[in-house]
């Protein structure tokens, strides 16, 4: 698409390249304005706006839909960072309205009821970016294969049980290893066994790691956590239930932000991690009726 | 050779490491006030400028680097980059501070949201063309009379200035450190 004579929008580089920008930070599930905000004072990169934080719809049960467009709306104009929103898996119509929206994101969900059990939406269609959950690299290769810019670990939505992120970003930096260290003739069956399109495979090959970046999503509660997963491979995190279902929001998101760019530094996790208040209560995720990480193929 | 860095708070750090290292330097990534001892350049990337800024307050960088920035420390902005430096912000949070090395005007997101993100060519004074990448830029509306203009953009709707200098210190409003061109990096690392 021209936007104008010389130049090209919704190109996979400025594309991918939001997400690049994103590196390094926190990105926070916020149902109102006023958590929009508190979250930006934070130093969240960017707001996921949604309805209802996935604790609660798996609490409430029933469909879960993309959000009302005035609940967006209201939410970009609270804020001057990014504003994410969720479209359910293989609802491009859906995903039209938020791209109409001009949300920055479209994050195709898991959290939210399947629309398609099939297909996801073609992402390649679109000006706006897409992110996606995967538990594995071949779902997700699928997902970039489809035009996603950005790849979550699925993780647990709504549990503050970090287990099932970290069991996705391992096998997913454990399969990126294994084709590294693969040969030529390899690669063919190792594309079947991950049902992933060849040329993705031998990219990943070549440069042991993915076309787009890797963020972790999924259970995430604390600044240890954040920890965690960034020292696993995780470029950003999401955190959805675990700053709102917490005791004080505005000390975990900033505290939160805090680990997620100190890492590696224990003297200042320890610091943040100090006097913060419950973290949200969570949940085993062997307890669990629906498992999120399910949906998605 | 002279150190150069790259503040390591948010965002897009590692491509402007590997610019620099293509170019023969081996970045500093920069979290601490410590990280700026002996430093002659530092680069602020493209990232959320909000982000940055709380992050360089509570990393007890803000006053350090802002006193590095005013006596001897060469900036290079990019994006986010820019907006730090940026003297004016326009639509910013009612709070938003900024370092003030370049007499600019920049204004948020002043080319629109994600989906009117754009890549084209930009023509740069003394270098020529280069690949621009436009993501949530900000927009340069108005610059000091010590301010080189390098380059221009004309979105369709009258040029504006996209990378500047003044004295030392650089910025731009797109992002040459996601493409292949290094051309800009070599000329700001030159002018340590």
């Amino acid at each position: 698409m021209t936007a104008h004579d010389s130049s090209t929008v919704g190109s996979a580089l400025v594309k991918r390249g939001l997400a690049d920008m994103l590196r390094g930070g926190v990105i926070m599930d916020v149902v109102n304005p006023e958590q929009a905000r508190v979250a930006e004072d934070a130093g969240a990169v960017a707001v996921m706006a949604l309805e209802r934080v996935p604790a609660d719809i798996r609490r409430d049960g029933g469909v879960a839909r993309m959000s009302d467009p005035q609940m967006i709306q209201e939410i970009q104009a609270a804020v001057t960072i990014p504003v994410m929103a969720k479209a359910r898996i293989g609802h491009f119509a859906e995903a039209q309205i938020l791209q109409a929206l001009g949300v920055d994101y479209v994050d195709e969900s898991e959290v939210l009821t399947p629309a398609d059990e099939e297909n996801h939406i073609d992402k390649w269609a679109f000006t706006v970016p897409f992110v996606c959950g995967a538990t594995n690299l071949g779902e997700a290769l699928r997902r970039i294969g489809e035009g996603a810019c950005m790849i979550r670990s699925k993780g647990e939505a709504g549990t503050g049980n970090v287990v099932e992120a970290v069991r996705h970003l391992r096998t997913i930096n454990a399969q990126m290893r294994r084709l590294a260290s693969a040969d030529e003739a390899e690669l063919y069956a190792l594309a079947k066994d991950l049902q992933a399109p060849l040329p993705l495979v031998r990219e990943v090959a070549e440069t042991g790691h993915l076309p787009v970046p890797l963020f972790c999503a999924g259970g995430l509660a604390t600044p240890a956590d954040a920890s965690l997963v960034m020292q696993l491979g995780a470029e950003a995190v999401f955190v959805g239930s675990g700053i709102f279902k917490s005791e004080d929001p505005r000390r975990m998101a900033e505290a939160i932000v805090e680990a997620t760019t100190h890492y590696r530094d224990a003297d200042a996790l320890a610091k943040v991690s100090t006097g913060l208040g419950a973290a949200m209560r969570g949940a085993e995720v062997a307890s669990l009726e629906q498992r999120l990480a399910e949906r998605g193929w | 050779m002279v150190a150069v860095g790259v503040l390591a708070l948010q965002g897009d750090v590692r491509e402007h490491a590997a610019a620099l290292g293509d170019l023969g330097h081996e970045a500093r990534w920069v979290r601490r006030p410590s990280d700026l001892l002996g430093l002659r350049g530092l680069i602020i990337p493209g990232g959320e400028s909000t982000t940055m800024a709380r992050l360089l307050v509570t990393s007890g960088l803000r006053e350090p680097l802002g006193d590095a920035i005013a006596t001897d420390l060469s900036v290079f902005g990019t994006c986010a980059g820019l907006i730090m430096l940026a003297r004016h912000v326009l639509d910013g949070r009612s709070d938003q501070w900024s370092f003030g090395a370049l007499d600019v005007t920049v204004r948020r997101n002043g080319y629109g949201r994600q989906v009117a993100s754009f890549e084209t060519t930009v023509r740069v004074a003394g270098i020529g063309d280069v690949p621009g990448v436009f993501i949530r830029a900000p927009r340069i509306v108005a610059t000091g009379e010590g301010v080189d203009v390098l380059a221009s953009h004309d979105h369709g709707d009258g040029p504006a200035p996209v990378l500047v200098r003044q004295g030392r210190h650089w910025g731009c409003s797109f992002h040459p450190e996601l493409t292949d061109s290094r051309a800009i990096h070599a000329a700001f690392v030159a002018s340590l």
